[in-house]
């Protein structure tokens, strides 16, 4: 009987082959493109819809910024970016980090990455930054496409901020990338929440609508005042807080209160993730 | 067993026990599978083969009892042996949005030992071996089963293993994809490599295996070579004669109980359990029915096929256990 040699040295990685793989995985999915389509056509919808009505809005009327928009593009974003932020958003993060795991159950390659071996943590980890790293493009693609749509059909020139000053051209780009820096943090503790619930199942839609839905309990608890001592512990909380980012100078207080938050989010829900699936039985 | 006879398993497994709520799956077995040797792990379904297959490989962790795999402990050593295992493990399953060659580089990555850079080379090779080559660009999701199959053996072959797991390999091929597969695991057995595999087909691992374990609600029943199982003495002269009277007298004088077994006029068939003791040469047997007189148009001498033992063993019937 012949014996392999097993002593074949085998060289180690870090093994970041598998984030490649699974951001070119996420990215090369027609669902992913159909929702970063669908995220597109708010601020498309919005600036077509402004450039269409010949009325003039009084300042306030409607959504943040919406007022503005007739009077430079640049603010088709930020407008779509306030509408997103409440639902459409935390749809498209919902399938993404509910299917992080339970996506894998449902299809039977959870088992075959794990006997590769990926390792379970390491999985959690390329899952995790995957879910972010979708929450960046959501959040850029309404930047970027409400900048070229805005520019498209409306003047574009320095900006008058929400504190009265005027910045360039080339400032209020800095200014549109915090935000959106901002709104892609603020998502990450929800990344963490669809993760960690998605670990629980494999069934990859219940995780999705259990993300979603977690999201708009979190944010109809920040609507009632008599739950105001609930309020700094929502992760949705300061989701819409970030007007300081386009004052004079920015004011970033709330970015690193939001940030501070989100952090205590992951790390609980990946805690939480990582207890639950470390010692799982894979039985799909 | 001795301490080199352990170092020589592949897999060795002391009461190896899984839970799950209601029902023990898998009830304290004792795998022992020699390196080198391919090994059926044969059971009717429901028997909990796939469950310790799960357990083998790290997928659930046992409720008792211990595992070596290639002589580490599992699942405390996972890491360092599961890239030596190539598995299929209850049916294949893929990203039906990534064609076939995509579907083998993402589990490649998986696998933080596998190099980047013969990664193509070796994806093109294990393709090839299964003969999916002209279907790699396609995606998978309109693979048929059998194309699905041989991807999932595929994926097992992406780097050298010194063990591998196939669960229920031939399930969906057709009998040329049947063949292929039996070809398959003799070639890596030529090579050295040790192949588990499990099956409910009996004919299948009378045809693949060396040594094979036999599974019956969630107990080994027996275990060994595929001689050793068969149980010796257990097989059976068989003679096609129109004299079946006559071949039975003759039968009879060597000692046996002949019996008439086919009760078809036109071509009756007397056999007679052959006995275990080596006081009978049974190559005496034909000259002497010549000798008789006896028109002999058939004459075989043959062992018992696994089939009966399995049967004998796990029931005939089709209940799954509860």
């Amino acid at each position: 009987m012949s014996v392999p040699d097993t002593t074949v040295a085998r060289r180690s990685s870090p093994g970041l082959d598998l984030l490649g793989s699974e951001l070119s995985v996420l990215f090369s999915r027609r669902r992913t493109w159909a929702m970063l389509a669908a995220v597109a056509l708010i601020p498309i919808l919005l600036a077509v819809a402004v450039r269409l009505t010949a009325s003039e809005l009084d300042p306030g009327e409607g959504p943040p910024f919406l007022d503005r928009v007739t009077q430079n593009g640049l603010f088709v974003s930020f407008t779509a970016t306030v509408v997103a932020i409440p639902l459409f958003l935390p749809l498209t993060i919902g399938v993404v980090a509910g299917d992080t795991i339970a996506g894998e159950a449902g299809l039977g390659t959870l088992r075959y990455l794990l006997v590769s071996p990926a390792g379970r943590l390491r999985l959690l980890l390329v899952k995790f930054a995957g879910a972010a790293a979708f929450c960046l493009a959501a959040t850029l693609t309404l930047l970027v496409v409400g900048s070229l749509i805005g520019a498209l059909l409306f003047p574009v020139g320095p900006v008058t901020l929400l504190s009265g000053e005027t910045i360039g051209v080339a400032e209020s780009v800095w200014r549109s990338l915090l935000v959106a820096a901002y709104v892609t943090v603020s998502l990450l503790g929800l990344c963490a929440i669809g993760l960690f619930i998605s670990t629980l199942t494999s069934v990859p839609v219940g995780a999705m609508a259990a993300t979603v839905l977690l999201s708009v309990v979190s944010q109809i608890l920040g609507a009632l005042p008599q739950l105001e001592w609930l309020h700094p512990w929502l992760f949705t909380q300061h989701w819409l807080g970030f007007a300081g980012l386009l004052s004079q100078p920015a004011d970033l207080s709330e970015f690193g209160t939001n940030a501070l938050m989100q952090l205590g989010y992951i790390a609980v829900f990946f805690a939480l993730a990582y207890g639950r699936f470390a010692t799982k039985d894979v039985l799909s | 067993m001795t301490a080199s006879a352990a170092a020589d398993l592949a897999i060795d497994s002391r009461g190896l026990t899984k839970r799950f709520r209601t029902q023990t799956a898998v009830d304290s077995i004792d795998l022992a599978v020699p390196r080198g040797s391919v090994f059926g792990f044969l059971g009717p379904n429901g028997s909990g083969k796939t469950t310790t297959i799960r357990m083998l490989l790290g997928l659930i962790t046992p409720s008792d009892g211990e595992i070596r795999v290639l002589g580490e402990r599992m699942p405390d050593k996972l890491r360092n042996v599961l890239p030596r295992v190539g598995a299929l493990v209850e049916g294949p399953a893929f990203y039906p949005f990534l064609t076939g060659r995509a579907n083998l580089h993402r589990f490649d990555t998986a696998d933080r030992h596998a190099s980047r850079r013969t990664r193509p080379e070796r994806v093109n090779a294990a393709l090839e071996r299964v003969g999916l080559t002209n279907a790699a660009s396609k995606k998978a999701g309109a693979y048929s089963l059998g194309m699905k199959q041989r991807l999932g053996i595929a994926n097992a072959l992406l780097s050298p293993r010194d063990l591998l797991v196939l669960d229920e390999p031939t399930n969906g091929l057709d009998p040329q994809g049947t063949r292929e597969v039996r070809n398959l695991v003799h070639s890596f057995a030529a090579e050295g490599t040790t192949v588990f595999v499990s099956s409910h087909l009996l004919a299948e691992v009378e045809q693949m295996c060396t040594h094979a374990a036999i599974m019956s609600a969630g107990s080994i029943v027996a275990q060994g070579s595929l001689d050793e199982l068969r149980g010796a003495g257990e097989s059976h002269v068989r003679v096609q004669t129109p004299d079946a009277s006559t071949a039975e007298s003759v039968l009879a004088r060597f000692g046996l109980l002949p019996a008439l077994t086919s009760p078809n006029e036109a071509h009756p068939e007397v056999s007679a359990l052959l006995p275990p003791s080596t006081e009978l040469d049974p190559d005496r047997l034909l000259p002497a029915l010549l000798e008789a007189g006896v028109r002999v148009r058939g004459y075989g001498i043959e062992e018992a096929s696994l089939e009966e033992r399995f049967v004998a063993l796990t029931g005939e019937g089709f209940d799954v256990r509860s």
